[in-house]
């Protein structure tokens, strides 16, 4: 395991991680700075405080907090920029692709919430195609950590490396922590390779544990980690699951396979509203991304069974 | 003919094109000429002053005195829009030196001045922001969040200048530096062809408080008429 930090006050929640990580790099590094707009503030009260000039709350203007970061970033130092992951992303996204991505300048992007914390606030806040969006952008280094260690260890080296990155921090976890980048073979089989990305590892663990198949994970979705994906697969059938928009990585699995005639099935959130509140477990189940819902798909996917519900 | 008018002339082929179609030239020359610290010898100085040209369309002008002051060949103007030119209708940072931002899309030069502006400030450096805008640029709404921030933050070191040629669709008489002086901000307006008047307005820097500077410069045809 990689060490990343040698002071590490690490808890449970991914979100609480990430205002403690980030508050630690603010008193470590002077280069860097924190541009939030009033969301997760009760993460960061120890470092407006000691650091007024490098942590600045741009208040409800979210297209502003983007380009105040790249602001940072032409000065040359390395701006954090953070909110909800539907403000942060979607309302900002010319922002983001004009702000760092035309001008060439990086930074390190963390939105909160994902596609099921805000389950009982309704689309408004749910983001379940940020990942898909930062993905047409270039070389966007895009990650979703599945444990509170995950993320300290993601974000620390997000800030320390060059570039823009994206961080999708949210509240679902997984049980083991797996802090290096690429992918993980979490388990080994022969028959098909399942990617599971982000905090669904737990789910596709327990929706395949009769299975022989490999099972893969990695919080680091973009880059891809093609390498290890060829190395390991072994009869062509890929199954991706991943907690954002279905789909979304069938592009980087088809690059990576495109002299290997294969079969493809991409879970995850699907395209229409849901409508419905309720918690996070209600809308993963909702999607099919619970453990059962995964494992329907797997038997009519690999067994040729219809999907029966 | 004196040296801007030639090199406009080497990329429109027009001798006879007035200077007047031209709003933000004399901004431009007065900045460079009499009120930024910056220099081809000076871009990777992080004290030199910084202008951010947010209006980035009719990108002309600006080319014309980036290359008068030296920061380019003049040989480039010749072919501006080709495939393998530095210049594009729209200016480009990683192109083109002494450009401080990429721009064309409308409203984001400000609110990149302000966080440039942060970003000297937590680094101590005490240099100028300076950005260009258009009145009907200022129909963005991303301009009205970062001035309300500027002022709130005490951005001192940035000054806004609006090139005011009444494009907008929607003008209300004296909005523009109203809109700056309710959020706190230091307003002159002047005569954007007066480069004493500009100079004077340019070089003021208010203390606690942001600078705004409304360049009224009305064209060909509103001269005419």
């Amino acid at each position: 395991m990689t060490t990343v930090t040698s002071a590490r006050r690490l808890v449970r929640d991914p979100r609480a991680q990430f205002g403690r990580t980030v508050t630690d790099i603010l008193d470590e590094d002077l280069s860097t700075a924190l541009v939030w707009a009033e969301i997760s503030g009760r993460f960061f009260g120890g470092a407006v405080r000691r650091h007024p000039d490098r942590v600045v709350n741009v208040g409800i203007r979210e297209q502003l907090l983007v380009n105040v970061g790249a602001g940072f970033a032409l000065t040359g130092m390395r701006p954090i920029v953070h909110t909800f992951g539907t403000f942060l992303v979607e309302r900002g996204f010319e922002q983001i692709k004009l702000g760092f991505g035309h001008q060439g300048l990086g930074g390190v992007l963390v939105g909160g919430g994902g596609s099921f914390d805000a389950s009982r606030g309704g689309r408004t806040h749910q983001a379940p195609g940020d990942v898909a969006l930062m993905d047409t952008l270039p070389d966007v280094a895009i990650h979703a950590p599945g444990t509170a260690a995950e993320a300290d260890a993601v974000l620390r080296r997000a800030v320390a490396a060059d570039g823009l990155h994206y961080v999708r921090i949210v509240e679902q976890t997984n049980t083991e922590s797996f802090e290096d980048p690429g992918l993980h073979v979490v388990r080994r089989g022969s028959g098909a390779t399942v990617v599971a990305f982000g905090p669904l590892l737990d789910e596709v663990l327990e929706a395949t544990v009769d299975r022989d198949v490999t099972v893969l994970y990695a919080h680091s979705v973009r880059p891809f980690d093609a390498g290890t994906f060829r190395a390991v697969l072994t009869t062509p059938d890929v199954v991706l699951v991943e907690p954002w928009l279905a789909g979304t990585s069938a592009r980087v699995v088809s690059d990576a396979l495109r002299d290997v005639p294969h079969r493809l099935l991409s879970l995850g959130t699907r395209r229409m509203e849901l409508r419905h509140y309720g918690t996070p477990a209600d809308h993963q189940r909702a999607h099919g991304l619970d453990a059962a819902g995964i494992r329907r798909s797997l038997e009519s996917f690999l067994d040729g069974r219809r999907p029966g519900r | 003919m004196d040296n801007i008018q030639r090199l406009l002339t080497l990329m429109t082929g027009d001798e006879k094109h007035d200077l007047a179609s031209y709003s933000t030239l004399d901004v431009l020359r007065v900045l460079y000429e009499r009120v930024l610290d910056v220099a081809p010898g000076n871009l990777d100085d992080p004290h030199r002053d910084r202008f951010l040209l947010s209006k980035g369309h009719g990108p002309a002008a600006y080319y014309a005195v980036l290359s008068d002051r030296g920061f380019f060949p003049e040989s480039w103007l010749r072919d501006w829009g080709t495939f393998d030119s530095p210049l594009g209708y729209h200016p480009d940072r990683n192109l083109v030196p002494g450009v401080e931002i990429s721009s064309g899309s409308l409203g984001h030069g400000l609110p990149l001045a302000v966080g440039t502006a942060l970003g000297l400030r937590a680094q101590g450096v005490d240099a100028r922001v300076v950005v260009l805008v258009g009145d009907a640029e200022l129909d963005e709404g991303s301009n009205h969040e970062a001035l309300e921030l500027a002022a709130a933050l005490g951005l001192d070191r940035l000054t806004v200048v609006v090139v005011d040629n009444r494009s907008t669709s929607y003008a209300v008489p004296g909005r523009i530096a109203e809109r700056f002086a309710t959020e706190g901000w230091q307003v002159a307006t002047v005569d954007g062809r007066d480069h004493a008047a500009l100079e004077a307005a340019l070089t003021e820097r208010p203390t606690g408080v942001p600078n705004a500077v409304v360049a009224t410069v009305l064209d060909r045809e509103e001269v005419a008429a």
